[in-house]
């Protein structure tokens, strides 16, 4: 992957969000006894953001105690295994090195599609966005963000194209 | 292979009853084509037919059933489709 000096400061600030965005929200170990002797969350709802919704799902859509009992053993490595990503993906970007090992391409596909996700959901993108695109007036404010994420799509299916040979 | 049958037994046994748990994936308008075909490809060990069958069935119908065991098994897949940024489920079967 070859980026630009601006692409690669794009992508590093989106990065920089992303472990920003997926940090848990902080607890007191004074407070929270059982976190603090084993990291289990002691609340664990659908988060409110519609985003954050989306990045951590609920696992059960018939059975709320489940869906918060896994919630409680997993939300908290997930959060991490984003951030794990996204600081991956920095440090390629500051490598500047054009060669991906198979870990860093994991990095960069996670990353890709959390990004892709999150503005997504901001964006209100649906299967109907072409469509709904097309008939936006030329300087409309959202054309920037909706640019940005169809690039974000064009990388993210260029390196999964590159791993699925036809 | 990572469904035989002795696997696909075990924890979910000790539960209320014998009916196993499946992982579900659902379609949204985010997640490439490719890049589910690729998850279920990397994760499952899913040849590609069977990966972009699967594929299609969540884009189209969807919803797919993607693995089925225990409800360990279904935890650790649905927990792993999380981390692709895939919206899993996990439900007993009907």
């Amino acid at each position: 992957m070859r980026f630009d000096d601006q692409e690669s400061a794009l992508l590093a600030g989106l990065a920089a969000q992303v472990i920003d965005f997926v940090a848990p929200e902080p607890h007191d170990p004074a407070q929270d006894p059982l976190f603090a002797i084993v990291g289990i969350d002691p609340s664990a709802t659908l988060p409110d953001d519609p985003a954050l919704a989306r990045l951590f799902p609920d696992a059960f859509t018939d059975d709320d105690d489940a869906a918060a009992e896994f919630r409680r053993f997993t939300e908290r490595d997930l959060r991490a295994g984003k951030a794990a990503h996204a600081s991956t993906v920095i440090a390629s970007l500051e490598s500047r090195s054009d060669r991906l090992d198979a870990e860093q391409v994991a990095a960069w596909l996670g990353f890709l599609n959390d990004v892709r996700l999150t503005l997504g959901t901001r964006l209100g993108i649906s299967e109907d966005t072409q469509a709904e695109l097309a008939a936006l007036a030329p300087d409309d404010e959202r054309l920037g963000a909706y640019a940005l994420y169809d690039w974000l799509t064009y990388l993210q299916d260029s390196l999964v194209t590159l791993l699925l040979p036809r | 292979m990572s469904l035989s049958p002795a696997e696909v037994e075990s924890p979910a046994l000790s539960e209320t009853d014998d009916r196993p748990w499946i992982t579900i994936v659902w379609n949204d308008p985010v997640n490439l084509m490719s890049y589910v075909t690729y998850v279920f490809m990397t994760y499952f060990h899913y040849d590609r037919a069977k990966a972009e069958s699967l594929m299609l069935d969540v884009h189209e119908k969807g919803k797919a059933v993607v693995s089925n065991g225990g409800r360990e098994e279904m935890e650790r897949d649905v927990t792993a489709m999380h981390g692709y940024g895939l919206w899993a489920t996990m439900q007993k079967d009907d």
